[in-house]
């Protein structure tokens, strides 16, 4: 045959659809007509003829289908049932409304969720070749990962074999000089190969060159593209034009693409080269860069690490007073970058995984509630002629509309999750969420929302089809098939609904531990009262601040004004303020202590005296500062609990010597008092040991102001900026916030909160969907069982019994989808055990409490059919069928 | 109704174009046709004629037009064509080897 002329034919068909069924009609009708004659004309009556002709002829319906689907495209019948389906939903709106609403949901949190972790952890860095990319870094007892010194950096960078560049970053501030006003703005410094490793080109001009951070080199400077949109009006003339930057001239010689970021310091907004060494940079023992490296082609991660071992080995020989310990941590750059978002993505993931799980199933059971209603249509069509396949097709077509309909509402709920999600994120912390511009509808994401599509189509369109299955198709024509299929449905509905239930209670679970760990973040011991407590951060240009009674002028100038200010009990400064990292490190040495050379490493803050007594912090032992304790009287510490547990273990260290580890004379200093421990690091993190050093002692040109307020804390943040300002315009005044926002807006508190709200949202609605779907079934099987009810009851069962029967089903189900949850929960949880805050994973009140709620909530929703199923009347009951 | 054997799957095809052989037919001289010549052995649930024209239509092998029968109805004439007399040969040539094959079997069963 020739597939073209019959494909012709077939086209020609289509236009020609009537007159063909016409033509087939009349044909038909002929025949039987003439059949029909012969009949007669035998002798047979004219009734016995035409019964006689239609039993020879067949089923005429389905000859004529079948004729149609010789000469018709396959797709054409496709059509036909999907405008069948289209019809059978819009006359039943409230079930393909509900289905298509769950299966959004279901969806678009599945898709939503997916971007993000699409944009944070499949997409590769936004840097040339970066799977190549290393972060490149020292490590010390207590830092897994440290800082490098600039010293050891020029040495490993001269040294190593392994990487076809190793440069470094480290972040600093600037004081903007505008034509009003002194703005502080966020920068960083970086060796000269920086962007050229990263491979990055420059949107305007040109990036740094080699050679050009030397000490004593031009100063010059690279713009963000927002820095030059903002400040600079995108003027492309920038290039060449000077800037000034904390009193000194900086040449613009490029403009960084729009599209570049680097998370670490996602908001600097000028990028200047290293240049002169400060004060940390002339020690080898002071740690402040951070570094990246690109690997060499052919070298393993393995092998550069074994490289850099040798080469810091090396340096601890050398120089064993600042090196001994000194290691090196070597990770992928994404570590670095997305490393902390990538448990929480991970556990959203497969909690709105679990959520599609749900919604699939509790559509699936809506289906099969509905086929059951639909049994005598299937059954007609049955008789009619329609095979068991071309009734799999009609369901299968149904079911991808649902998922269509589901897929094309979950696109909507998706786009408007991740635009909540973004939005969640507090702003100052978005520059260090380096993917979030990216989360959006994109090819990943589509294909992605598709292939769930086909999924939950495929479980859609198998569960009518699997019940179409198990049903002779003829059985439905009459009422009494109904208690076999009634069982059947039974069997089914009952096992997808502990399905529901038992996910319900792994995303109870989750949401619950969660919770806790989110509470616990937040109500962690602190030290200190962190309500009525504004803060504000102080930069002083360093050509107008040289000198220490400069600056201590300035320090008390500040206390003095903002304490009299109305509503301000009391203020203290600090060089960092609670609650921040555990950073600006110092190594301590106990004189009179056996010393092998080892780092105690130990925070080191710089306070003023009133600092303490404005934190509330508890004085322990011994006393503070006083005011007028500087660089005349000998110099002292205040320590905190966790320092003298861990170093004076059943002593008094009162009175005590520390130095660094020459014992230089000049370091040494006596241990004054002692505090009860002010967490300095991350709400999740460890308390470390820390020393506090009077302020009026080392001074420095940036620092931080607490201010304990008597009123709202809010009210005051504006006065103190401008009342810091009065004292000096060139002052530069920023990051003024409440110590409450400050520790909400912390990365570990956003990332907690976020993830609980989530993963609670989702536990919410799994628990509804799981309730519903429980009703669901327990309310069909009482409607089923109306009759046998009825016959118990007139039998003589007691209103009571029929309570316990159709209970007892809810109890059952129940306490199996809840048994199954809590066991599949501790799985989970152990997945969860990252992202957890003082919580442990095996956590019984919270099973307990899931347990509870979920059974509280079932038992009240099977009450209500239980209840009907008491109040039937035995005799209506029995006369109904 | 007397249960009479069923048609031989495939064979409609092949007997449809050899009733054809002889003159056009439209549907129901067809039926009559196949059931006189094989004595009323063969029987065709009639109605199923009309898949099968639709399908000898589509391959080309036979053509179809109105006309008016001798008692002046009109009724769709169904003529072989030259693709569909080749195709005729095809199918005898098959039917009959298979014939020969099943025939040898049954032989061999005989004598076991």
């Amino acid at each position: 045959m020739n597939p073209l002329t019959s494909f012709a034919h077939k086209v020609a068909m289509l236009f020609n659809r009537k007159n063909f069924g016409s033509e087939l009609d009349e044909e038909m009708a002929f025949h039987r007509a003439q059949a029909e004659r012969e009949f007669i004309a035998g002798g047979l009556s004219p009734e016995a003829a035409r019964y006689k002709v239609l039993q020879q002829f067949g089923n005429s319906t389905l000859l004529r289908e079948q004729s149609h689907g010789i000469v018709s495209f396959r797709a054409e019948t496709v059509l036909q049932d999907i405008r069948f389906g289209m019809r059978q939903m819009r006359k039943r709106p409230a079930f393909a409304i509900t289905a298509t609403l769950i299966l959004a949901l279901g969806m678009g949190v599945s898709v939503a969720i997916f971007g993000f972790v699409d944009s944070a952890l499949l997409q590769p860095l936004p840097y040339a070749n970066p799977s190549r990319l290393m972060s490149v870094n020292e490590s010390a007892a207590v830092f897994p990962r440290s800082n490098l010194s600039r010293e050891d950096y020029d040495d490993w960078k001269r040294l190593n074999r392994s990487f076809s560049s190793i440069e470094v970053y480290t972040g600093t501030g600037y004081l903007l000089r505008g034509a009003a006003s002194t703005e502080p703005v966020p920068a960083a410094r970086v060796s000269d190969g920086f962007f050229t490793t990263l491979g990055v080109k420059p949107f305007l001009g040109r990036v740094f060159l080699a050679g050009e951070d030397k000490p004593g080199g031009a100063k010059i400077v690279l713009l963000s593209y927002g820095t030059w949109v903002k400040r600079f009006g995108a003027r492309a003339n920038v290039i060449g034009q000077s800037v000034n930057l904390s009193g000194d001239a900086y040449t613009i010689v490029g403009v960084l693409p729009r599209e570049f970021s680097f998370a670490p310091r996602g908001n600097a907004e000028f990028w200047a080269p290293l240049l002169d060494k400060n004060g940390c940079e002339q020690r080898r023992s002071c740690h402040n860069l951070d570094g990246i490296g690109r690997l060499r082609d052919g070298v393993s991660a393995q092998a550069a690490m074994q490289d850099l071992k040798a080469i810091a080995a090396q340096l601890e020989r050398q120089y064993p007073g600042s090196n001994q310990g000194q290691g090196v941590s070597l990770l992928p750059l994404s570590e670095i970058i997305v490393g902390d978002v990538r448990p929480i993505l991970l556990t959203l993931l497969v909690g709105a995984g679990l959520l599609l799980v749900i919604a699939c199933v509790n559509v699936a059971s809506l289906l099969l509630v509905r086929s059951e209603s639909r049994r005598r249509e299937i059954a007609v069509r049955g008789a009619l002629g329609a095979t068991r396949a071309r009734l799999s097709r009609q369901f299968v077509t149904e079911g991808l509309l649902l998922a269509s309909a589901g897929c094309a509402g979950g696109f909507a709920v998706a786009k408007w999750l991740m635009m909540l999600m973004t939005r969640m994120v507090p702003k100052d912390v978005a520059p260090r969420v380096p993917f979030l511009a990216q989360v959006g509808i994109n090819g990943h994401t589509a294909a992605f929302a598709a292939m769930i599509a086909l999924l939950a189509a495929v479980v859609l369109a198998a569960t009518p089809v699997l019940r179409l299955s198990f049903q002779d198709i003829q059985d439905g024509l009459g009422e009494g098939g109904r208690a076999a299929a009634g069982r059947l449905w039974r069997r089914m509905g009952a096992n997808l609904v502990v399905v529901e239930l038992a996910v319900a209670v792994v995303l109870l679970v989750g949401a619950g531990l969660l919770g806790q760990s989110f509470y616990k973040l937040l109500h962690v011991e602190t030290g200190f009262d962190t309500t009525h407590l504004a803060t504000v951060q102080v930069m002083a240009p360093d050509n107008l601040y040289t000198k220490d009674p400069q600056k201590i002028a300035l320090y008390r100038e500040i206390q003095r004004r903002l304490g009299s200010l109305p509503g301000v009990q009391s203020v203290g400064l600090a060089s960092v303020l609670p609650i921040n990292c555990n950073c600006n490190t110092d190594w301590i040495r106990f004189v009179g202590k056996p010393f092998h050379g080892e780092h105690n490493e130990v925070d080191e803050r710089d306070i003023s005296p009133g600092y303490m007594n404005t934190l509330k912090a508890r004085l322990v032992r011994g006393r503070m500062f006083r005011e007028d304790e500087d660089a005349s009287k000998p110099q002292a510490i205040v320590i905190n609990e966790t320092l003298a547990r861990k170093f004076y273990p059943g002593e008094d260290p009162i009175g005590k010597k520390v130095a660094d580890l020459s014992l230089d004379p000049k370091s040494m200093r006596e241990v004054i008092g002692v505090v009860a421990d002010v967490r300095e690091g991350a709400l999740d993190d460890a308390v470390w040991p820390t020393e506090y050093q009077a302020i009026y002692f080392g001074t420095d040109n940036q620092f931080s102001v607490a201010v304990r307020t008597a009123q709202d804390e809010k009210t005051v943040l504006p006065i103190v900026v401008s009342t810091i300002r009065q004292i000096d315009p060139n002052l530069g005044v920023y990051g003024e916030i409440t110590m409450t926002d400050q520790m909400n807006a912390s990365q570990s508190a956003v990332l907690h909160s976020l993830s609980t709200w989530l993963v609670g949202g989702f536990a919410v609605i799994a628990l509804v969907l799981g309730v519903v779907g429980l009703y669901g079934v327990i309310a069909y099987s009482v409607s089923q069982r109306t009759r046998e009810i009825g016959v118990r009851m007139a039998l003589g069962a007691q209103r009571s019994s029929v309570y316990k029967m159709v209970m007892g089903e809810a109890c059952w189900l129940t306490a199996t989808g809840v048994g199954i949850g809590l066991i599949s929960s501790v799985g989970t949880s152990l997945l969860m055990r990252k992202v957890l805050f003082g919580v442990a994973v095996w956590n019984v009140p919270t099973l307990l409490g899931v347990a509870l709620v979920l059974g509280t909530a079932s038992l009240a929703a099977s009450f209500l059919p239980a209840h009907r199923a008491a109040s039937i009347n035995p005799t209506e009951a029995l006369r109904a069928e | 109704m007397a249960k009479k054997p069923d048609l031989l799957p495939g064979t409609l095809d092949m007997l449809i174009l050899k009733t054809l052989t002889r003159s056009p037919l439209h549907g129901y001289g067809i039926a009559l046709s196949i059931k006189r010549l094989s004595d009323d052995v063969l029987t065709v649930e009639e109605g199923s004629l009309y898949p099968a024209l639709q399908r000898l239509l589509l391959q080309g092998w036979v053509k179809a037009e109105w006309k008016m029968t001798e008692t002046n109805r009109r009724a769709r004439f169904y003529t072989l064509t030259a693709a569909g007399r080749k195709q005729l040969g095809i199918e005898i040539s098959q039917f009959e080897q298979m014939m020969v094959a099943i025939g040898r079997v049954l032989e061999d069963a005989v004598e076991a």
